[in-house]
């Protein structure tokens, strides 16, 4: 990889101007489309509309340019697509629901979610000027990531929508406050396994040729567990219970490297499900309707009756779509928001559906690379839990429309409307972008003099590995060092 | 840590598949047969979304699909709905399609076989897809006077021109609306869909062919004649015709109508039998001429046949090898035959067109949205139910009927009309069903009716095919004849 063209072609900041060129195209694109089978025409609302794009991805790049210079190039565009193409969409399931006569402007709210998020990002970007500084405030994380987590059960603060408890009333509006604690929790757990990891590795007895943890480390594992199950009795929300858990023994596992965590984790959720299943009715009934979505008497019952016609929309958009704005997403109940997915299925048919899951699998992918590339133990944590989490919220809700598990209440990152999801999710990408940032200036040596951020702390950087990571041959390198290291302890 | 995170990147890749192939098998695996779901309005949102053709009857369109301004874009409009909803059927969000509208669905919505290159032209024009017009062989002056002729009450008249099968008229009342079934709200066309079907008037039966067969009574004699007449009996021949006969095997005895004698003696000719419809002349002759005789007679008019004109019409029984006394009964139109209307209507069409039997149909020309002709019925012989001598003699016969026998309710001045009566008993406690089944002019005939009237109509027990149903079929004759007279 040595070659004279390397800095340009590793800072990627002009791959990311044409990447984000491509992210307007994409936002304008549909949204013309919109405004041209919907909206009564291109005018001026368009015009405005472009222009603002235009110009918040130009801000969006200067800043990166000036505070982030060496931050992954994907991650930026890859966001401002998926949100363009949600508000696109959002504004057409606004014209849908006017043509039922429900007069609706999710679009509008949505739009200045989406600026407020991308502004977010960029203020993470721009005064946090090292991740490990996050380290300090691990257990502040926990708490407020428990609070935002359980603060939808106190009662007259907390809210149920759509029979899940999983929102809060504040100022007179709906917060999603489980949003927020996805990234205070993937601080916690990142700064609490950073620290314990060496305990939690610790080897203990042997069962079924699996070595298990020492049982009086299974502590923490227990208490989320018991919070996740808590979460989805409580809250009737098992997407929020899968995705904590599951980001919890992902991490482990991470930083443990200890298959057995996974092994106990995926056996304590599977018994915690199946015994809520048992117990619970409302969490059976979610299994039936799953289960039985096309059956007549759980359909008329109602309680398939949005999995079935989101199954219906996707399935009449075929491999194409019908267009933007020629389809029917408005039948749809929560067209905008849980099922925008099937929304998108419908007009832009399996091909535009794969290329969102792409899309969100370049990102996923992008924060994973950041974990490999990135050298703090606690830095690798955030990046691979920002990554994972986002993954398995995908999944979730997305497997959730789509049939291969039970329909739960998770919104689609950057896509669905939501004011809650939209910034958290963007301020996850702002803490990606500045891992990156970190990790690839180090490993390029394209450090502007003077940059804030090289003051963080270079010293502590073992300069072996420096000119170690980066691709992917030296990342076999750096794994086979870890590998000694670790043999070591 | 990095070597968890690579393997973390590969369950990261099998959720992502996990999430392709399963909206690879939602969006294109399943999409079809989720597309086909009754429960998907989606597909009713496409056809109603694209023009659908309409059905015409003498020039103007009786169903037709305008533009309206909800998330159909298209309205199915019937006017004169009740009049036409046999043959129409309704096309509707709740329960569906039914008659032409089903049968024609192909076509009126554009997506037959045969419109492949009218699609393709639109495909290429970018213009939405547009259904075929279907014309059918109704007359709409024939059709409205059958239904005001029938009134209140419950029955049905089908009319056949003899010459080529064209159904003229086919009328099933009560009627319904299928506007009201087309209403764009599922819920509430389901609704009274639900009332239609648990409503006991049955509206939406067509009785003409289908639903509840009815049994022939008299008219079924008509069959025993030509069965007797191919057999070599005349209208001059004379046969038995006892006050009373007694049935072999049994206690039970036929009678007459009212208990009355056919003629002064007890015997009569074929003739008189007709005329006067002598039950125990027609039960005695059925056993004479033997059970074969009487199937292959009827199978010639179309007994038993299953047809679509292209509606499907219920085929006509026999009972299965009976013995005598259930020969004798049978061969008065009782016991275990039945029929439909249409199916008589095609007896009266076979006599009066020299003996040859034409296949019934409704569908005239089909035309693309541009009016060129994709299809157009041409008439099919679909028997040959009787010689041309055995016809012209129960034209004879039947013209006797009408001029001096029981139908003289169905007479017209300066035109010869042909029918025979018929009072098909129900059960001890109900009105009869009554009968006429006729064609005229005798000698050329321009049409063929079949009327039923269930359970006497307003006459109750005092009900006979040759008081409530001639005068209608005369009705239906005279819009015919006038018809004629003002196209030729």
């Amino acid at each position: 990889m040595a070659t004279v063209l390397e800095v340009s072609v590793r800072v990627g900041r002009r791959s990311e101007a044409v990447l984000l060129l491509f992210a307007c195209a994409v936002a304008l694109g549909a949204r013309a489309f919109v405004d041209a089978n919907t909206g009564g025409g291109i005018g001026t609302p368009f015009v405005v509309y472009s222009a603002v794009v235009v110009a918040l991805a130009i801000a969006a790049h200067v800043v990166v340019r000036l505070r982030a210079p060496a931050a992954d190039p994907v991650l930026l565009p890859a966001a401002f697509a998926l949100t363009g193409l949600g508000l696109a969409m959002i504004r057409r399931i606004d014209f849908a629901y006017a043509e039922s006569g429900r007069s609706t402007d999710f679009a509008t709210t949505q739009e200045v979610w989406a600026v407020v998020g991308l502004v977010a990002a960029l203020l993470v970007i721009g005064f946090l000027k090292d991740h490990r500084v996050l380290r300090r405030y691990t257990y502040t994380a926990g708490v407020l990531g428990l609070l935002g987590l359980l603060l939808p059960l106190v009662p007259g603060v907390g809210r149920e929508v759509n029979g899940a408890r999983i929102w809060i009333s504040l100022f007179g509006r709906s917060l999603q406050p489980g949003e927020f604690a996805k990234i205070a929790f993937v601080v916690f757990f990142a700064g609490y396994l950073v620290s314990n990891r060496d305990t939690l590795a610790l080897a203990g007895p042997k069962v079924l040729g699996i070595r298990l943890p020492r049982p009086r480390d299974l502590g923490p594992l227990l208490i989320v567990w018991a919070a996740a199950v808590l979460v989805q009795v409580a809250q009737r929300d098992l997407g929020a219970s899968l995705l904590f858990f599951g980001l919890f023994v992902a991490m482990l596992y991470v930083a443990t490297q200890r298959i057995s965590w996974v092994v106990v984790g995926l056996a304590l959720f599977a018994a915690g499900a199946v015994l809520a299943g048992t117990i619970f009715a409302h969490v059976a009934s979610r299994y039936d309707a799953w289960l039985h979505a096309l059956d007549t008497s759980v359909y008329n019952s109602g309680r398939s009756y949005q999995l079935v016609q989101g199954l219906f929309g996707m399935a009449s958009g075929g491999l194409f779509g019908t267009g933007l704005g020629n389809g029917s997403p408005g039948l749809v109940p929560y067209a905008e928001s849980d099922f925008i997915m099937a929304s998108l299925g419908e007009e832009l048919g399996l091909t535009g559906f794969m290329a969102i899951l792409a899309m969100y699998l370049v990102v996923v992918q992008r924060a994973l690379r950041t974990a490999i590339g990135v050298r703090d133990g606690f830095g690798k944590l955030i990046a691979v839990g920002i990554g994972f989490s986002m993954a398995l919220q995908l999944f979730v809700v997305v497997g959730g429309v789509t049939r291969v598990i039970p329909l739960t209440g998770l919104t689609t990152p950057f896509l669905a409307y939501g004011g809650s999801s939209m910034i958290a999710n963007w301020i996850a990408i702002g803490l990606l972008m500045r891992i990156s940032d970190l990790s690839r200036a180090s490993a390029t040596d394209v450090v502007p003099a003077g940059s804030p951020r090289f003051s963080a702390a270079p010293s502590r950087v073992p300069a072996p590995e420096a000119a170690a990571s980066g691709d992917a041959a030296s990342e076999d390198a750096e794994s086979a060092k870890r590998s000694e290291s670790e043999a070591a302890q | 840590m990095n070597e968890p995170i690579r393997r973390l990147s590969a369950v990261v890749l099998l959720l992502f598949l996990t999430l392709m192939v399963s909206a690879s098998w939602v969006q294109f695996v399943k999409a079809d047969a989720l597309g086909e779901d009754p429960r998907n309005v989606r597909t009713l949102y496409r056809q109603f979304g694209s023009f659908r053709g309409p059905i015409i009857v003498g020039g103007q369109a009786i169903v037709s699909s305008v533009p309206i301004d909800d998330p159909f874009d298209y309205q199915r409009t019937y006017s004169n709905g009740p009049l036409y909803a046999p043959v129409t059927g309704y096309y509707s969000i709740g329960p569906g399609r039914s008659a032409l509208e089903a049968t024609e669905n192909a076509l009126l919505d554009g997506s037959a076989d045969a419109l492949f290159w009218t699609r393709l032209g639109e495909l290429v024009a970018g213009t939405e897809q547009q259904g075929a017009s279907v014309e059918l062989t109704i007359d709409p002056v024939i059709q409205q006077a059958a239904y005001d002729a029938l009134g209140d009450r419950t029955g049905a008249v089908v009319a056949i021109d003899p010459r080529t099968g064209a159904i003229l008229a086919m009328v099933s009342t009560p009627s319904y609306d299928p506007t009201v079934l087309a209403v764009h709200s599922s819920s509430e066309s389901n609704s009274v869909y639900q009332t239609l079907l648990n409503d006991p008037a049955e509206s939406l039966i067509n009785r003409a062919i289908g639903g509840d067969t009815y049994a022939p009574g008299s008219t079924f004699k008509l069959i025993v004649a030509a069965a007797a007449l191919e057999a070599g009996y005349s209208p001059d021949t004379l046969i038995d015709a006892p006050q009373e006969l007694d049935l072999p095997l049994t206690t039970a005895t036929i009678k007459n109508y009212g208990g009355e004698v056919c003629g002064p003696t007890d015997q009569v000719t074929l003739l008189e039998a007709l005329r006067v419809s002598c039950n125990t002349a027609f039960a005695q002759l059925a056993m004479d001429l033997g059970w074969p005789a009487i199937e292959s007679a009827a199978a010639g008019f179309g007994w038993g046949s299953e047809l679509s004109i292209p509606l499907k019409v219920t085929p006509s029984r026999l009972p299965d090898s009976p013995n005598e006394p259930q020969i004798a009964q049978s061969g008065i139109g009782q016991f275990d035959v039945r029929t439909t209307p249409l199916q008589m209507a095609m007896v009266a069409a076979a006599i009066g067109n020299d003996g040859v039997l034409m296949k019934p149909y409704l569908v005239d020309t089909v035309r693309d949205p541009d009016l060129r002709v994709i299809s157009q019925t041409s008439p099919e012989q679909m028997s040959t139910a009787m010689s041309r001598e055995a016809a012209a003699a129960l034209t004879v016969m039947m013209q006797s009927v009408v001029d001096s026998g029981t139908g003289t309710a169905a007479a017209i001045d300066g035109i010869s009309v042909a029918g025979k009566t018929g009072t098909a008993e129900t059960g001890t406690d109900t009105a009869p069903h009554t009968w006429f089944v006729s064609f005229a002019p005798a000698e050329n005939p321009v049409i063929a009716v079949a009327v039923v009237v269930e359970n006497g109509g307003d006459l109750g027990n005092e009900a006979t095919g040759g008081k409530v149903s001639a005068p209608i079929a005369k009705a239906v004759i005279a819009a015919a004849i006038a018809r004629a007279a003002g196209t030729s």
